[in-house]
């Protein structure tokens, strides 16, 4: 073809862009270069890849989902159902981006997608052949049987031949950001009657975020060839915008798509910062989330152009009217130089006008109503349909069919198909409300039932005319924000023409006549869905899949229900829609997650001495959202159990130094402090003396153990209450609860102090002696002066404020001392200097557990949401003398059966057999199975103490069955060994050592 | 979702977490409460479609509890208030005073 450029008078260089023609809002001084399928294009500054393609002579941009037909654009949006293309190479490849919204910038690489070995040629278009078999239902018939075929064969095969875009494989390189904006007036959409809107407010001095998904603001006054006033609809959308950027209180946020209307007047936005750019700056992000919060909303989003359904309607070239309008007056392009329109109604003559005027041969404008508008420049038939269509990988010839079914060819490269508009009513029902059917329009419209404070404008409430747009903006803005209108002034006159639109979505005789391109789903698919009994819209959306692609359905869902309805006899009105639910537009999981991603999703929380103890090497364990060092490898270990034995050892001959702070630490003040912890433990804490600290155990309303710590009392009013790591949180809320809901009238007030204080753990015989070296001399910590279960505040290394507990959970001779928690790093080195003489050792989670087990102290596996005080050998202390969470329903029947589970030890007959948590015991002899069951191991370790593994179990009458020999056994891991009951406390039972 | 908070003013739900039916406010009295009463108290919940009083914590805020009044259906939310108001209101009822106890 010749390079038409010349032709209408340009004198630019058009590089090879022989559908280019004059005009259009791109910059022809700024020429991009870019590449197709490795191939070098060029195109201009505001073009998209599908117009710069399209200028190019490139109609085939890519194949279809199941069939592998050559496609090409079918619109010039973000509805775009076939030009899905990946965009750029290596990790920062992105799959099925549409070539209709894609900004062209230079370098931009572009490659189709779901063909091999090449777009042009594709072997697997094999399947347009076999299309009988690939029809409607085809999943769930052919794969019936057998099952084992379909994980193996059939869906390796099937993932292979269908689908998209392949993912890269690698991690996404983009930084991605969320952000929060509030507004009295949210604005979606820039066309006419959105920057109307945005203008009334803002002239009002409202608070105003407009945003559309276009890069250019305008909506279709961009795509049309009319005026408002004496300015062209394109200039006067610029000096809008450009009035609007004048206002302060005014945010205009071009390329970002609203994309969810959540509850409370929340807004979903995706704006994308810098897809138009080859490059980012360092820290960038690509995209941003944005939450914004609006008073009130106008819903300007236009209206979508619906296509009509004939046999190969799909091909290369075949394209909607409004889409070729836009492509001619926006961006100079046609997508041949020759075009037939086939239209329903009067808005297919503007595109037939329009081309006409740029120089694109208009074979014929096919109208499917008798009485048609004729036309002097080319021809109009009247009354007609188009019924087929040719040309392998593009467009080449259209047969056109009359009433009396007498047929004949036109050739043509380009077909405008124009079935009327339907009004984007989208987030409207994104709340629930179902859009509602409109006679005159014969078209969805918005639901009266709006999300509260939205209103709708514009082309989305179903004023389709410029004029109407316009108005409809203002209005809204001025009842939604009690503007008074006559104080406004008059609006320019615009575009007034009367808009009908009829009821033709199919021409009779359609079989191979798409109506979801991009899922592959023809008239034929509906028929056999009808005939097979699948007929309400929810059934015929998942049976064909209609709606069901990356463009969920905006330009197929309308024509998929509408020849359901005449297939089933209904109106369309009681077909119904589906449901329109976010995101509006496909939106990258990236821009979702934001920055949670890697060490952000979950964030880790140091303890005090984190770097001490990855300077000493410490192997850390994540603890809830906690790291803590799990144990402490030195020279020569090799093997985890080293390093703990060691800890263990150490810590019972002499001494160790844990860090304790994570425990949550809950601050209790108030006269009334002690009455409330009586009602929060199941023990009594009335009468603690000042200066003691008790264990304490929490139940739930039901009875259940929830969890259990230490309550020490520093004053008459003022207690220092424990959690476990875990409940830190739950505990908290917990008993906010009871002081708020349950106790409103007590006088106590709660603050967690987990992480004020830094808190360390110093176990065994010579904890004193090295305590002794850091607390302040006035302080007596001797064992009369401070004995088992004391508590105070001291101070530590000359005045350091501090509190010491004496409290032990290895059963050693055990203090707590906390300090504030910016000297925790250096009270531990102070602890670790001083404590060389004593050979001190630290120790991690994993000998602090061991220690435990062997002590026979419950931790979280013993908590674990299903036991009680009784299970856990603790019934006695639920006191009967006052009421507190839990105590009534701990005395239910079945809580407190003859049989219950109580915690006992375990210990293998055998002292080199395996104790495995988990595992189940069962009696010496009988039977192995779950009637059987008498009870299962909570907590294992080896202990270095004793030299063989030990257990802890909850087991059924288990304190009755002390000295008993059993069987434990664990069918998962194969094993049954021989185990007798012990008591759980394996270590000092007595307490001899903790009280020294 | 936004809770009016009665004393920070609008805040968003993310702030909160969510406990369920504020009829766990009414604890039954220890003293008097037959075994039903603790049964029906601990286990059991209205799910109505429609206007329900619930519990909300302000974890991520001042760490009040709330008793959200929520249309279940169009999360249209109709009342907010302070648990610790309302229980002091409940108090004051099973009292029979009709007048709110003064705190401490």
């Amino acid at each position: 073809m010749a390079d038409h450029g010349t032709n209408h008078g340009t004198h630019h260089r058009t590089h090879g862009q022989i559908n280019r023609l004059s005009g259009g809002q791109i910059d022809r001084n700024k020429p991009l270069s870019f590449t197709f399928d490795g191939k070098t294009f060029q195109g201009y500054h505001g073009d998209t890849l599908a117009s710069a393609l399209l200028a190019n002579g490139v109609r085939l941009m890519g194949r279809s989902f199941k069939y592998h037909r050559p496609r090409g654009p079918l619109t010039a949006g973000s509805e775009e159902p076939n030009a899905i293309v990946a965009l750029r190479s290596g990790a920062y490849q992105e799959p099925n981006t549409r070539a209709t919204t894609a900004e062209l910038f230079d370098g931009l690489e572009a490659t189709s997608q779901n063909r091999w070995p090449s777009l042009a040629f594709d072997a697997m278009a094999i399947n347009d052949r076999f299309s009988n078999f690939l029809t409607a239902g085809f999943y769930y018939k052919t794969f019936m049987w057998p099952a084992a075929f379909w994980e193996k064969i059939y869906e390796p095969i099937i993932r292979k031949a269908a689908g998209l875009g392949a993912l890269t494989g690698s991690a996404d390189p983009d930084v991605y950001d969320k952000g929060f904006r509030h507004c009295d007036l949210l604005v979606v959409g820039a066309g006419p009657s959105g920057l109307m809107a945005a203008r009334t407010a803002a002239e009002a001095g409202f608070e105003v975020i407009i945003a559309d998904e276009d890069f250019r603001f305008g909506g279709r006054l961009n795509s049309e060839h009319e005026f408002i006033g004496d300015q062209a609809g394109a200039d006067w959308a610029a000096s809008q915008v450009a009035h609007l950027g004048t206002f302060s209180n005014v945010r205009v946020m071009s390329r970002t798509t609203v994309i969810g209307t959540f509850d409370h007047g929340i807004y979903g936005a995706v704006e994308r910062v810098t897809d138009h750019l080859r490059t980012s700056a360092e820290g960038q992000p690509r995209q941003i989330l944005w939450r914004i919060y609006a008073k009130h909303t106008v819903l300007c989003a236009g209206a979508t152009e619906r296509p009509i359904a004939f046999n190969n309607n799909d091909r290369p070239g075949v394209m909607l009217a409004g889409a070729m309008r836009s492509y001619a007056n926006r961006w100079g392009v046609s997508a041949a130089r020759d075009a037939v329109i086939f239209t329903s109604n009067d808005d297919g003559h503007r595109t037939a006008a329009d081309l006409h005027r740029q120089g694109v041969a208009i074979a014929a404008v096919v109208d499917t109503r008798a009485d048609a508008p004729s036309a002097h420049e080319y021809a109009v038939i009247a009354g007609t349909t188009v019924t087929d269509t040719r040309g392998r990988l593009g467009l080449n010839a259209v047969q056109v069919t009359d009433a009396t079914g007498h047929s004949r060819w036109l050739k043509a490269g380009s077909l405008g198909v124009s079935g009327g508009w339907n009004p984007n009513v989208h987030l409207t029902s994104h709340q629930g409300a179902r859009p509602v059917w409109n006679d005159a329009l014969n078209a969805f419209v918005p639901s009266p039932s709006l999300p509260p404070h939205m209103s709708v404008a514009g082309a989305a409430a179903g004023m389709l005319s410029t004029h109407g747009a316009l108005h409809s903006g203002v209005d809204a803005a001025c009842k939604a924000l009690e503007i008074d209108p006559r104080t406004l002034p008059a609006l320019p006159k615009a575009d007034d023409r009367p808009v009908t639109q009829s009821a033709f979505w199919c021409v009779q005789g359609s079989e191979r006549a798409w109506l979801d391109q991009q899922n592959d789903v023809t008239v034929k698919d509906v028929k056999l869905s009808h005939q097979e009994g699948f007929r309400a819209v929810e059934h015929l959306k998942r049976y064909t899949t209609l709606g069901m692609a990356t463009d969920q359905g905006k330009t197929s869902n309308m024509g998929g229900l509408a020849v359901m309805a005449e297939l089933t006899g209904q109106p369309i009105a009681d077909v119904g829609t589906t449901m329109f639910r976010p995101p509006y537009t496909p939106t990258a999981i990236g821009v979702l997650a934001g920055r949670s991603r890697g060490k952000d999703f979950h964030p880790v929380r140091l303890t005090p001495s984190h770097y001490w103890a990855k300077e000493r090497g410490a192997v850390f364990v994540e603890v809830g959202n906690w790291l803590r060092a799990q144990w402490f490898p030195i020279e020569g270990e090799t093997h985890w159990r080293q390093s703990v034995d060691r800890e263990v050892l150490a810590t019972r001959s002499s001494v160790g130094v844990c860090d304790c702070t994570t425990l949550g630490k809950i601050d209790v003040q108030g006269t009334d402090a002690a009455v409330f912890l009586n009602k929060v433990y199941c023990n009594g804490f009335a009468k603690l003396a000042v200066g003691r600290t008790r264990y304490g155990l929490m139940l739930r309303e039901d009875g259940i153990a929830m969890d259990d710590g230490t309550a020490a009392r520093l004053a008459e009013d003022h207690f220092v209450v424990t959690t476990t790591t875990a409940n830190a949180g739950k505990v908290y809320q917990h008993m906010e609860f009871v002081r708020q809901c349950l106790c409103p009238d007590l006088d106590v007030q709660l603050i967690s102090t987990t992480e004020s204080w830094a808190q360390y753990a110093i176990a065994g015989p010579n904890a004193r002696a090295l305590l002794q070296k850091v607390v302040d001399a006035e302080f007596d910590i001797s064992n009369d002066a401070f004995p088992f279960m004391a508590c105070g505040a001291i101070t530590v290394c000359g005045g350091l404020r501090a509190r010491l507990f004496r409290i032990s959970f290895s059963g050693e001779l055990a203090f707590e001392l906390a300090v504030p928690a910016r000297y925790g790093d250096a009270m531990m080195r102070r602890l670790m200097d001083e404590g060389e003489e004593f050979n001190v050792t630290p120790y991690g989670t994993e000998a602090l557990g061991v220690m435990r087990i062997e002590k026979g102290h419950a931790a979280g596996n013993e908590l674990n949401g299903t036991t009680t005080a009784q299970n856990l050998g603790l019934g006695r202390m639920v006191s009967k003398a006052k009421d507190s969470i839990g105590s009534k329903l701990s005395e239910r029947v079945g809580l407190n059966t003859e049989d219950g589970l109580r915690l006992v030890g375990l210990r293998p007959l055998n002292p080199k057999d395996k104790i495995t948590a988990g595992g189940h015991v069962m009696s010496a002899e009988g039977p192995v199975n779950a009637a059987h069951d008498q009870g299962y191991v909570t907590s294992a370790a080896y202990s270095p103490t004793l030299g063989n593994m030990i257990g802890l179990a909850f087991i059924k009458s288990g304190s009755e069955r002390i000295g008993d020999r059993m069987r434990l056994v664990s069918p998962l891991t194969k094993t049954s060994v021989e185990v007798e009951v012990v008591s759980p406390h394996f270590v000092d039972p007595e307490g001899e050592r903790q009280r020294a | 979702m936004i809770i009016n908070h009665p004393l920070l003013g609008p805040r968003d739900s993310a702030e909160f977490t969510y406990l369920g039916d504020a009829s766990l406010l009414n604890r039954p009295d220890p003293d008097t409460a037959t075994p039903k009463d603790w049964h029906d108290y601990a286990y059991l919940r209205d799910n109505p479609a429609g206007l329900h009083r619930e519990l909300w914590f302000h974890e991520g805020g001042d760490r009040s509890w709330l008793v959200v009044t929520r249309n279940t259906v169009t999360h249209e939310i109709t009342k907010v208030e302070l648990a610790r108001d309302v229980a002091r209101g409940l108090a004051s009822d099973v009292a029979g005073m009709g007048t709110k106890r003064s705190g401490g």
